[in-house]
Parts: C-alpha cells; structure tokens; sequence
C-alpha cells in the first residue's frame, strides 16, 4: 500500500462525471426497493429477486467495472501512469493499492447500497439484507481485482468489461449451467445462499468451490496486472 | 557522475525496425539527441527510461540494467513528452505527490524548492487543467527535478514553447549540466540542440549515424556538397564562369528544366560567388533555390557519410 497512490487513484476515480455514474445506479436500487416495500409490502421471495437480480446481477459488476478499470485504464490511456511508475515503488504495491482503493469504491457504491435496499425491502427478516450485503461485498472483491486487471491489458477496458459484466455474468451465466460455475455472481449467491434463511436465496456452485475460485480469480488477476505493469511499454508515443 | 550505456541496442515492432544497433554512452553534462521524426529518438529514450525493453543489447545505468528495475528511478528524473499528468491536481499537489512516491524524507520542502526552481510558485495553486503547455512543460521538470536526480531524461522539451519559456528551459538544464548531471534532451532542430548541448548524438533512420561536439556536427552538416537550381539570362555563360572556381564540383545543363544543377562544395564560398559571377558578366540570376535543403536530406548525407 502506499498512501499518495491511493489518493490519487482515489482522486481520479472520483471525477465528477465519474461520481455522478457511481451515484445513479444504487440511488435506483434503493428507490426501487422502497417503491416495491411501499406498494406491494414485504415478500422475501420479491426482495431475494431483486436483490440477486437487479444488486448483484447488474449494479455490482456495472460499479465493480467503473472503479476497477478506472482506477489504471485512464491513467494509462493519457501516459500519466508515467508519474507513478518512473518511481521506487514496486509495481505490485502499485496494483495492489490501486486494488484496495477500486474495492474500497465498489464496496461502497454497490455492497453497502445492496445493504440499505436488503433493508428497505425486507427489513432484518430472514437475513436477507446481510447475506445480499456480504455477497455483494464479495463479489465487490473479485470484480474489482478483474477489471482492474482488464483496465492493465486493454483500451477498451470499459467497454470489454461490460459486455462480459452483462454478456457473461447476466445472459450466460443464467442460461448456460457451465458458465454459471465460472461466474462471480453464482460465487457470490452461494455465500447469500449460507447466511440467509433456508431456501430463499439459490445458487448453482457450492459454497466451497466458490469460495476457493474467488480467492483464485483475485489473487491471480492482481498478481497477473503486477506483471503485467512491471512490463508496461508505453506505446502511443510519437 | 552517471552514465548510461546503451550497447548494442536494437528495437524493433513488428517488422518495423526503430532502432537499430545502436551504441553509445551518455555521460555528465547536457547531450542533445537530434534525428528527424521518427528517427528513434523516443524509443531510445524510452528504453533509457525503463518503459521499453530493448529487442536486444543492453541498457544500462552505471552497469545496473534499467528495464524491470524500479530502482533506478532514485537517480533519473524522466520528462515525457505527452501530456497526461493528474490535471486535476494543483501543480503544487503534483509536484508535492512526486516527492511523496520518491520517498523524499522532507516532500514538502522538496516540492517547494522544484517549484522554486523552475519558477512556478505564481502559479502552483492553480489546476493543472488550466495550465498553458509551457506552464505544463515547467511542472513536468520540477516534477522530475523534485529529488534531485543525477540523469534527466528529457523527450522533446521544447516542443510547443514560446520563445522565453525555450530561454528559460535552457538556461536551467545548463545549469544541470554545469552541475555534473547528465541531461539528455532529444530534438528535431539542430539550432536548438546546438545553443544548449555540448555534445550531440544523430540519430537518422533508427541508426547512430553521427556523434561529437556540436562543432563538429555543423561541419559535416554544412560541408556537405549543397545542389542549387540556377535560372538565369544565359545559362551557359554562368555556368563556364562558375565551374572555373574551387567551389563547384559539378554543372549540369538540364535542357527540359532550362536551368542549370550546381553542385557546390564550399557552402560560404559558393554563396558569394554566385552573385558575384553573374554581376560581372552581366548575367541576371531569375531563381536561385537550393535543391536538398530539407532536414531529411541534411540527415541522410551524415548517415552516408
């Protein structure tokens, strides 16, 4: 960790426009919470949907894409990265801190708004609101380390991120039963699966096998951007 | 006293051959390092920088290898020529954030004596999103200044700055070299290179092709045969008058032209000649041009040469 490149990573990535982007999605989860509670009551079965559906399906790779791949990909877009790495700072304290500061992000625009909107829908009942909140924190975790990790080795960074956030993790990973095991948000749902009452959360992967590929997929893809950053050539230069 | 080595260096990108072979030593005070775009001269100094690795040979800094070595960065103080950098900070916020990722015991008074040194506190609480590019070049040296490196590596500094910021730029990296750093700063123009670096190195076409006192280098760049299009009011009258001096090595006749090809020898002599001969024999010169004057052919004749 090293404080100045996580307050200037920190700095960024909290841009206005950027700011305004983070903002919009959990304030609609939350107002869609509170709308469904107010106008059809409490249904677990209804806040277990939109919770695995809306939370963890869409806001927290859509999040987990914007801190991720914007806490490197611009700096590296714009050569600015040159600052940080023409430095005696090893490039993987350099991915790890920018790692912690896109988790730190996407947990708090995406794990703790999935929280209040567990809250707003279904009170304490059943654990739901902690379970969705602590597989969302989870998931937080592993897509922050990818698309940190894709925001290294792409341009497009943003773009590949969220065809595979909605492409992979949303269309796939619901239809074909393969792709659900390779899937940051079946992984997460094992884990809400164990903590919330019996029956009201369902996933396809054990809780063990997801436990074990997360810590894999996070740790591999940091270890793999240290690499990577140690031998970023700076192209684009005329 | 540092040196960096570069020995037997080749880049190459794809099928594309940036540098090729190339060795050479930059030792102690200010080397410019001129070549036409695209020559190689970001290559080189991005291998220098650690952000390239050569395709083969070595680049070294005192023997200590540079690419993968974050080391390194202690005594190099590198200022890109792109333009990215934080624009959301202030330029003091930037130049203070430099000396933190340095380590610096003291950031804050190193930032404030970078600052200091380039001249830029008037302006150092200011956004560097409404810097002028002058300004930005400044923050970007006092950002590479800010731990005080014995090397500074320097892409084309000069590049989009006014007449006073280029004197002040100057003087400054002087005063570097005059210190006992090594300065290396690459350019495209010769008169820049020749006001402020004691020795140069050419590079044309990814290739060394010339290296040496600045002197030395103008020589070979106006010593070599200039070829000039002459139209006159007898043609071959001038030219009989013109072959007869040491200057000319050779006068053609180009009839499809109705013009004469002269090539001179004696660039000053040759210069003075001309108008002369024609006054004498009452010759009126219509067009004088010289044919290879480009920065290109200029190159071209070093590396053959």
């Amino acid at each position: 960790m090293h404080p100045t490149v996580a307050r200037l990573t920190l700095k960024g990535l909290l841009g206005r426009r950027r700011t305004i982007l983070l903002v919009a999605l959990p304030v609609l989860l939350i107002v869609i919470s509170v709308a469904v509670r107010a106008l059809s009551g409490q249904d677990d079965s209804t806040s277990a949907d939109i919770l695995s559906g809306f939370a963890l399906g869409t806001m927290v790779p859509i999040i987990g894409v914007m801190a991720g791949t914007g806490a490197i990909g611009p700096e590296i877009d714009d050569g600015s990265i040159v600052y940080l790495l023409a430095k005696p700072i090893t490039r993987p304290t350099i991915v790890l801190t920018k790692l912690v500061v896109a988790i730190c992000v996407t947990v708090a625009f995406a794990a703790v708004p999935t929280f209040i909107a567990g809250l707003a829908l279904s009170g304490t009942s059943q654990r739901i609101a902690i379970a969705f909140g602590i597989a969302a924190t989870a998931s937080s975790v592993a897509y922050a380390a990818i698309f940190l990790l894709l925001g290294v080795v792409t341009r497009h960074a943003v773009v590949v991120g969220l065809v595979y956030a909605l492409v992979w993790e949303g269309l796939l990973g619901s239809l074909i039963s393969g792709a659900k095991t390779l899937s940051v948000q079946q992984w997460s749902l094992s884990l809400a699966e164990k903590i919330a009452a019996n029956g009201v959360v369902d996933s396809d992967v054990g809780l063990p096998t997801a436990l074990v590929l997360m810590v894999v997929v996070t740790v591999g893809t940091t270890w793999f951007a240290g690499q990577k950053l140690r031998s970023l050539t700076l192209a684009g230069e005329e | 006293m540092t040196t960096i080595s570069i020995d037997h260096v080749s880049r190459w990108f794809g099928n594309v051959v940036a540098v090729n072979d190339v060795t050479m030593d930059i030792g102690p005070g200010v080397t410019g390092l001129l070549g036409p775009n695209g020559a190689g001269k970001s290559t080189l100094i991005n291998m220098m920088g650690g952000f390239l690795a050569p395709s083969t040979g070595t680049v070294t800094l005192d023997g200590a290898t540079i690419w993968r070595n974050e080391q390194v960065y202690r005594s190099i103080g590198l200022v890109p020529e792109r333009e990215g950098m934080y624009d959301f900070l202030t330029g003091k916020e930037f130049v203070l954030a430099n000396a933190e990722l340095h380590g610096l015991p003291d950031p804050g008074a190193a930032a404030r004596r970078a600052l200091a040194t380039v001249e830029m506190e008037y302006a150092q609480d200011r956004k560097i999103s409404t810097y002028s590019k002058g300004m930005r070049q400044r923050v970007k040296m006092a950002s590479a200044l800010v731990h005080e490196p014995s090397v500074l590596l320097l892409d084309e500094p000069f590049n989009g700055m006014d007449p006073r910021q280029r004197l002040q730029l100057m003087d400054l990296l002087r005063r570097m070299g005059a210190d006992g750093r090594t300065v290396l700063f690459s350019s495209h123009i010769l008169e820049e290179v020749e006001q402020l670096a004691h020795h140069i190195e050419v590079v044309v076409a990814g290739r060394h092709a010339a290296s040496g006192d600045f002197r030395e280098i103008r020589r070979l760049m106006t010593d070599r045969p200039h070829r000039y299009l002459v139209r006159s009011s007898d043609d071959r009258q001038l030219a009989a008058a013109l072959i007869a001096d040491a200057s000319t090595a050779g006068i053609e006749l180009d009839w499809t032209e109705r013009a004469l090809r002269i090539q001179a020898i004696d660039f000053r002599r040759f210069t003075e000649l001309l108008p002369r001969v024609a006054k004498e024999a009452g010759i009126r010169l219509y067009e004088v041009s010289p044919s290879d004057e480009s920065l290109e052919s200029v190159f071209s004749y070093l590396v053959a040469a």
